[in-house]
């Protein structure tokens, strides 16, 4: 039960894009070791910044 | 490097040193498995014998619900993987533009669950929901059919052709494949085609939403109450918490559902409900104010918020809709074909079910916009090229189910209170009694093909009450319909009493996803307008996404465009969305004809000619559906189908001094010549874009043909270094291969997650 409720967040949070910033820290922890990593807010500053730039499309 | 396993099961390695990245199987069939899809086909054609040949006085929503799941899921185990080994031909081995170029950011491995459904909430929106309910009118068979039949031979099939082209091109955008597969003219017709299209769409749903909220105080007033939640939301995000998107989320929910309570309340205040009581045209006026704000504000502010919430409630409300129906049962209320399939005189919309049916019921069955994101987004995104097939298949057949449902909801409410409902005021007159007696004139049949004793005012009056509104007469566009069926079904939850917040639900939940597409539409608009702009001589500047003021003025002129079709079509006597839903119909299904001359022509190209008869039968049958439309739209002497005919009928009668119905005045008048004429030319600017396009396609394709195959843009191979499995289970192959890289203490993917 309690197994199912955590996937179930799991799942919803990738689907949401809650998890955003922990992939990203995952993705420089495992690909750029050593290298800065940004803050959770200036994380979301930027990919706010990069859709503002690009938006992507929604559909009917 | 390949290894044959056991049992015809091969696996390869791009490194000799790593786990492998991909599984072959045997294509064959096991006994258990025949034996359990033997039993799904069976159940399927049961529920298909029930809806379409037995038909009977009484039948249950059930049999939708079974006739779909059974078709669903034997096109996807046998069609798509026809399709898949065929045609795709998937390369396990190649790296997706997702794990070759991740970025932590837009490119990024993402487990296939969660992208089935990031793929899914990124394609449903407001149509599939509303199509089905205009469809309704000619019975409940020829539309259900089509969207189940149509979306296993057309729209998945351009869905998932269109990703697989995309993830082989770095993820880039059906444009810009079309720019570099049919030359540079097909190309910029495809582009101008993408442009023009979206306007009509975002005018049309705007008409739509606007049809559900004029004189409705508790509408407008919890609508209206998504944009401080959204700022507030904003806020809390940049601010506050930065991201705790599900905290927000759960707190935008919760205070979007306080907002529909308190609408009840508005509704009730005796000034509170004047000041919320707008009529169609101040309400297009807010929406135009709304999209130029809301796509020029910064997206944290608004934009992304909403985003959040509309999944939410995208992803919970149809869950939720599928509880409810499975729970109610409702027993149909529609003939399976009404009188309205053969003539050409329907109330929700003109003309006779070939070609008008299958323009009406678009997103369900196919869409074009899918296009759009299925080469913009998910390739980005996508783990392995095998998984297409679940994603871009697979989501849209959930699409085709919510449009199914949309059918369910609209084919279980009493027949009179939807036509009353769905005509436009020119014919129902426009109160109650009027309504009653139009829709008492219709001479219905119940589904037992007996007359349907008449009602009078007081059913429509009652009908009203029950969900909270003054009247439910001609309160067109689709989404009324839904939401009053939906409040109907929605209603064993909570019993009688809940039906007004219910329907109001409903109605917020369809403006959500309206609002999205405006803004988002608007942002995507603009950005393809500078772009274009840029390509001028002298105006390249548009190019650069952080020159505010070249925003503002793209912007500005996106938003005249949709804008423009918008107050025009609130403003039409004859009923904006009697008028314009056909053109958003047909824009919708050019744009998917657009999508499938571009990958049938990939094929053609790679030399798979053999093959290319399945994007190209939904072709050659979208562009006689759309084509013969257009030509009636066009060139039709009914004046109720052609626009120019009606156009030249209101001409002559303006001249002579005299006033023809529906119009009352002479500005009514005026207002009709000039809509027309504006429809009628957009009709022949749509079909002119789609055919250069398709004619510039044909000549590729014989040049391929004459030559074996010519070079794609595809991008050239990179092997990949992860593994995971290509559907929703693992495979006893794919278990294994999951294992030796647990044994070798590798991560499969980067995802975090696998099973």
């Amino acid at each position: 039960m309690a197994q199912a409720a955590r996937d179930l967040r799991w799942w919803f949070r990738g689907v949401t894009g809650a998890d955003a910033y922990e992939r990203y820290a995952a993705h420089m922890a495992r690909t750029h070791p050593g290298s800065p990593v940004l803050s959770e807010r200036d994380f979301w500053r930027q990919k706010h910044a990069d859709q503002d730039a690009n938006p992507g499309a929604r559909c009917c | 490097m390949s290894q044959d396993v056991h049992d015809g099961v091969r696996t390869h390695r791009t490194d000799p040193d790593r786990p492998p990245v991909a599984v072959e199987e045997p294509h064959t069939i096991t006994g258990k498995e025949k034996a359990v899809f033997g039993g799904i086909a069976l159940l399927g054609a049961i529920a298909w014998a029930m809806l379409a040949i037995v038909r009977g006085e009484n039948v249950s929503a059930i049999w939708f619900v079974f006739a779909a799941l059974c078709t669903y899921i034997i096109a996807f185990r046998f069609y798509a993987r026809l399709i898949e080994y065929k045609v795709i031909r998937p390369r396990d081995t190649r790296a997706t533009p997702a794990e070759e170029l991740e970025n932590g950011k837009d490119f990024m491995p993402t487990d296939r669950r969660v992208l089935f459904g990031h793929h899914f909430a990124a394609i449903a929106g407001a149509g599939p929901l509303v199509g089905p309910v205009l469809a309704a009118q000619m019975g409940y068979l020829p539309g259900t059919m089509w969207i189940i039949i149509g979306v296993v031979f057309a729209g998945a099939v351009q869905d998932y052709m269109v990703l697989h082209m995309s993830i082989r091109r770095r993820g880039r955008s059906l444009g810009q494949m079309a720019r570099d597969e049919l030359g540079p003219v097909g190309g910029t017709a495809a582009i101008l085609g993408v442009l023009t299209i979206m306007l009509i769409l975002i005018a049309v749903l705007g008409i739509v939403i606007i049809g559900a909220l004029a004189e409705s105080p508790w509408g407008v007033f919890s609508i209206a109450m998504t944009i401080p939640i959204a700022l507030f939301m904003g806020v809390y995000l940049r601010y506050l918490r930065p991201g705790a998107v599900t905290e927000v989320s759960v707190i935008g929910v919760v205070l979007l559902l306080a907002s529909i309570v308190a609408g009840g309340w508005v509704n009730n205040h005796p000034t509170l409900s004047e000041t919320f009581t707008l009529s169609p045209g101040t309400l297009a006026w807010l929406l135009i104010a709304y999209g130029f704000a809301a796509a020029v504000l910064p997206v944290w502010l608004l934009l992304a918020p909403r985003d959040y919430l509309s999944t939410f409630m995208k992803v919970g409300t149809i869950a939720l809709l599928a509880l409810g129906i499975l729970a109610a049962r409702p027993t149909v209320q529609m003939p399976a074909v009404t009188q309205f399939a053969h003539t050409d005189n329907g109330p929700a919309f003109a003309g006779s079910l070939f070609p008008f049916l299958f323009i009406t019921i678009a997103c369900g069955a196919l869409s074009g916009f899918h296009a759009l994101i299925s080469s913009g987004t998910t390739p980005k995104l996508i783990e392995k090229e095998s998984q297409a097939r679940m994603i871009g298949y697979g989501s849209m057949l959930v699409e085709s189910f919510v449009a199914v449902m949309a059918m369910v909801a609209a084919v279980s409410i009493d027949q009179h209170t939807y036509f009353a409902m769905n005509a436009t005021k020119a014919l129902t007159g426009g109160t109650a009694e009027s309504a009653a007696a139009y829709v008492n004139g219709l001479k219905l049949l119940n589904p037992a093909g007996m007359p349907i004793p008449p009602i009078d005012a007081s059913v429509l009056n009652a009908a009203a009450e029950s969900v909270g509104e003054k009247s439910i007469v001609s309160r067109t566009g689709g989404a009324p319909t839904l939401a009053f069926g939906m409040s109907d079904i929605m209603s064993v939850f909570g019993g009688e009493s809940l039906k007004s917040f219910w329907y109001h639900f409903a109605v917020m939940f369809e403006a959500l996803f309206i609002l999205t597409t405006v803004d988002a539409g608007t942002r995507v608009a603009r950005f393809m307008f500078s772009d274009a702009l840029g390509n001028l001589p002298g105006l390249g500047k548009f190019k650069d996404p952080s020159w505010r003021v070249g925003a503002w003025i793209a912007t500005f002129i996106v938003v005249a465009g949709w804008g423009s079709i918008l107050v025009m079509g609130v403003h039409d006597p004859l009923g904006g969305i009697y008028t314009l839903f056909p053109l958003f119909g047909i824009a919708n299904q050019l744009l998917a004809a657009i999508a499938l001359t571009v990958v049938t022509t990939v094929l053609v190209k790679r030399g798979q000619a053999k093959w290319a008869w399945i994007p190209g039968l939904p072709l050659l049958w979208d562009l006689i559906v759309t084509m013969s439309a257009s030509y009636q739209k066009i060139f039709s002497d009914n004046p109720k189908i052609g626009y120019f005919t009606q156009h030249d009928a209101f001409v002559a009668a303006r001249d002579a001094g005299k006033v023809l119905p529906p119009a009352k005045s002479a500005a009514d008048m005026d207002k009709v010549v000039f809509n027309t004429m504006v429809q009628g030319t957009l009709s022949v600017i749509f079909a002119s874009l789609v055919l250069i396009v398709v004619l510039s396609a044909i000549v590729v394709c014989v040049k391929a043909i004459r030559s074996g195959g010519l070079p794609t843009s595809e991008a050239e191979d990179v092997p990949s270094q992860i593994f995971a499995p290509r559907s929703f289970l693992p495979t006893a192959a794919e278990k294994e291969v999951l294992a030796e890289w647990k044994a070798a203490g590798l991560e499969p993917t980067p995802t975090g997650r696998h099973a």
